[in-house]
């Protein structure tokens, strides 16, 4: 039955012939000298004017050029690097997606679509509001470490753990890290696992929640994709089944009314006293949602908004890199801020190692993308030699978004900057107190002027832009001062701000539903160890139970960041960071471990050079917020202030104005500062595994593999983006054999 | 030159479509019917409507993620 028995004999070669793959490979054509000649000059002299640059101002276009040419160079030749020395990917054998094809989630898929694909599952919110915070430091620490940290470091992560999940079956990270690193390891991957999606959906649904509080136009469009999901969900199911590209439309021209219809229904007094809700009701509110989409059928909301969400990512992605090459903007925020080297940012607090590194995860080292590298994308490669492609591709293209949302957010003023992303804490959330607070900085250039912030507002459509922080609205502002000079001027940045809005808002909910979908398989999955009756994941018991705990998990966090006295986005992103990063390092530790297992030591530093890095910059930053003596970087310096100071009977506190409010920050720091011990603990313990395994196999010179049986691969699919000549010419000899002995592919 | 760039434009929307069609998964029927014909000849393959609502509750016992 199985394909694979069939005869290979007269079918032309699975793989492109080595020898002559190397040498087109090798051979440096005067064409090719001068086209890496031309990237490398280009992207140097990117780097050299961001760098050195301290005039006024800066063109946004080194951004992307420094970007985009240091992309193509890793991509050529260090991804290459990797492929030769550790991978050594091999055509000839057949990936899982061929073996085991059952048209379902296994089926060989075109490598542009399935880039698509692992693009827009990797691909959310993430990269947009890390490097928003981050650029209180000013631009060059985040550009820097966007662009290193994805060459070096989250590229690397996401190959690897594609293409040894890939060999493994498609088997998950989690099922890895219990084979490769034994029964310790794998439990607290397992449990780290576990905690870090909680808190990743707590803080995604802060951002939310901060980006929508006293925003009536934003609730109102927001709210509105849900009846416009549901209305998609039951016109696939029983007007016309698999017509998604069509409904994709439909709900698109919906979103756009619901955006455009916002206005009307904010400026009214009914739609305002609706929709103008505070943020407790909105935390609420997505706390109820969450677990209502992840107990409903996936055809009625899922699913139809994850269409809805990829449909916008990949046109909102592609506008925006269009926008910022078409305007060009002007940037005149500083490379080093007067932040860059202290620990009071108001944005987000503490020193810019290892901060830096925690505050923009995703877009340089996302640990959550080893779970989609792992088990999704895997079981859908066609070949071999495409891991690189969509594994190391994917990643940087993710990389490149993170870029456009920095040069977003750094081409508003500054002053506007600091005044929506300081908390309301400090700016006491009004005009005046916003301006004031943000002139007492002391920045070189700024001077905030209060119509500044009101004529910002007027124009987005919103009572008030102060303190809205989370990084949603900043970046909002910053794609409709972009959008605006391109087509619609000041009139349309009320649209280009919400539509901004929506498209987060959006990624987000899918995160949430999703997010708190897979914990909960994942915590039956666990329970159903001690009692089987839990691994039946269509007993509805088990299920609403195992939901309900997952969400109460994310909504407690949830909860305590939107009433922290202390800000909430502050004193929590940084626990976001730590986690996606702790994250990486567990995905990181397992590949170390197998790459060791094949006996490739004298590469192992290409894995453990972003293991290293990972591991000190989450250990460091845990100590720092377990240890720092300064209460806005430590969480228990902070705990133990305000418990002084209650037992002192004082009534008010720094920021914290009221007993309840002292009370609240000590719960908060408590939850904050235990997480902060059980990440660190987990990470050192999976660590310390994987180090063990791989000494393990230095003792013995590499150790038995755990991949699955070489298969004879029967297929043949370029590797990259573009075929190069022997991929057309083998691919040609494939496509002129007879019907009947065409093998069976997912052409499209 | 003109009818030229019109066969450009159109073959590069036909690719745009082709794109976004493959990424939504609007193209899952095709490759059942393809799997189906090559697994299993003689039997009668799933309707379209059948199809996606046995998809739909495949992806209710198997959730894909989503990342941040």
């Amino acid at each position: 039955m199985s394909e694979s028995s069939a005869p290979t004999t007269g079918l032309p070669p699975a793989a492109v012939d080595p020898a002559v793959a190397e040498e087109q490979d090798r051979k440096w054509t005067p064409a090719k000298i001068i086209i890496w000649a031309v990237i490398a000059l280009v992207g140097g002299i990117a780097w050299a004017i961001l760098a050195i640059s301290r005039g006024e101002t800066i063109n946004a276009i080194w951004f992307v050029f420094a970007a985009v040419c240091t992309y193509l160079i890793a991509y050529r030749f260090y991804s290459k690097y990797i492929e030769r020395k550790i991978t050594r990917p091999d055509d000839t054998r057949a990936t899982p997606a061929e073996y085991n094809d059952n048209g379902r989630d296994y089926m060989p898929t075109d490598r542009r679509v399935l880039f698509g694909h692992h693009f827009a599952a990797i691909a959310g919110a993430g990269p947009l509001v890390g490097p928003v915070l981050a650029a209180q430091m000013g631009y060059l620490p985040g550009t820097v470490w966007i662009i290193v940290g994805v060459v070096l470091a989250g590229a690397v992560q996401d190959y690897l753990v594609m293409f040894f999940s890939m060999r493994r079956g498609g088997r998950s990270l989690g099922q890895m890290a219990r084979e490769e690193l034994g029964i310790i390891g794998g439990t607290a991957a397992l449990l780290a696992t576990l905690t870090i999606m909680i808190i990743i959906v707590a803080i995604l649904a802060l951002v939310v929640v901060n980006a929508l509080g006293e925003s009536a136009w934003g609730v109102y469009s927001v709210a509105l994709t849900i009846p416009i999901a549901l209305f998609m969900g039951v016109y696939l199911r029983f007007i016309r089944p698999g017509r998604i590209m069509e409904v994709s439309l439909i709900g698109f021209a919906l979103l756009m009314f619901a955006i455009i219809s916002g206005r009307w229904v904010a400026e009214s007094a009914w739609g305002a006293e609706l929709f103008h809700l505070d943020r407790t009701t909105i935390a609420w509110a997505i706390i109820i949602y969450g677990f209502v989409a992840a107990v409903l059928p996936v055809w009625l909301l899922l699913a139809p908004r994850d269409y809805l969400s990829t449909f916008m990512k990949i046109g909102v992605i592609v506008l925006l890199a269009l926008a910022i090459i078409v305007v060009r903007p002007e940037i005149s925020v500083p490379a080093f801020s007067e932040f860059a080297g202290r620990e009071d940012g108001p944005v987000v607090p503490g020193s810019l190692f290892p901060f830096l590194f925690v505050t923009i995860a995703c877009g340089a080292l996302s640990g959550f993308h080893a779970l989609i590298s792992s088990g999704t994308t895997p079981k859908l490669v066609e070949k071999e030699k495409q891991t690189r492609f969509l594994g190391y591709g994917g990643m940087l293209m993710e990389s490149f978004v993170a870029i456009m949302a920095l040069v977003a957010a750094i081409s508003i003023d500054r002053g506007i900057y600091f005044a929506m992303n300081s908390s309301a804490a400090v700016t006491q959330g009004t005009v005046e107190g916003a301006v004031a607070f943000v002139n007492s900085l002391g920045l070189a250039g700024v001077n905030l002027t209060p119509d500044a912030l009101t004529g910002l507002a007027a124009n987005v459509g919103e009572e008030s832009v102060v303190s809205r922080t989370g990084g949603a609205p900043t970046l909002a502002v910053g794609i409709a001062t972009i959008m605006n000079q391109w087509f619609g001027g000041p009139a349309m940045m009320g649209f280009w701000y919400h539509f901004a809005i929506m498209f987060e808002a959006l990624f987000i909910l899918t995160a949430v539903d999703a997010g708190t979908r897979v914990a909960r398989f994942m915590l039956q999955d666990t329970i159903g160890n001690f009692i089987p009756k839990f691994k039946d994941t269509s007993w509805r018991p088990g299920a609403w139970l195992c939901t309900a705990i997952m969400v109460a998990g994310w909504g407690y966090i949830l909860i305590l960041g939107v009433t922290d006295p202390l800000g909430g986005i502050n004193t929590f992103f940084p626990l976001f960071g730590i986690a996606n990063q702790l994250l990486a390092a567990i995905a990181l530790a397992v590949v170390m471990a197998i790459v060791a297992k094949r006996g490739t030591f004298k590469h192992l530093w290409v894995v453990v050079l972003p293991l290293a890095f990972a591991a000190v910059v989450t250990i460091t930053a845990s100590l720092f917020k377990i240890f720092s003596p300064v209460p806005a970087v430590g969480y228990w310096a902070q705990h133990n202030a305000f418990r002084q100071a209650l037992a002192d009977g004082q009534t008010s506190f720094g920021t914290a104005k009221s007993v309840e409010a002292m009370e609240a920050v000590v719960r908060n720091t408590f939850v904050q500062g235990t997480l902060s011990v059980l990440f660190m603990v987990l990470t050192i313990i999976v660590i310390a595994m994987a180090v063990t395994a791989t000494v393990k196999s230095y003792r013995t010179r590499g150790m038995p593999e755990n991949e699955d049986p070489r298969v004879e691969s029967r297929i043949y699919a370029p590797a990259g983006l573009i075929a190069t000549p022997a991929e057309k010419e083998l691919e040609a000899r494939w496509k002129s054999l007879p019907a009947e002995r065409q093998p069976v592919r997912a052409r499209h | 030159m003109a009818t030229r760039t019109l066969h450009g434009l159109a073959s590069a929307g036909r690719n745009i479509l082709w794109f976004l069609r493959g990424v939504l998964g609007e193209d899952a029927y095709q490759h059942y019917l393809a799997h189906h014909a090559r697994v299993h000849p003689h039997a009668e393959p799933l309707s379209e409507r059948a199809f996606w609502k046995d998809k739909m509750d495949w992806e209710d016992r198997n959730p894909q993620g989503r990342c941040c």
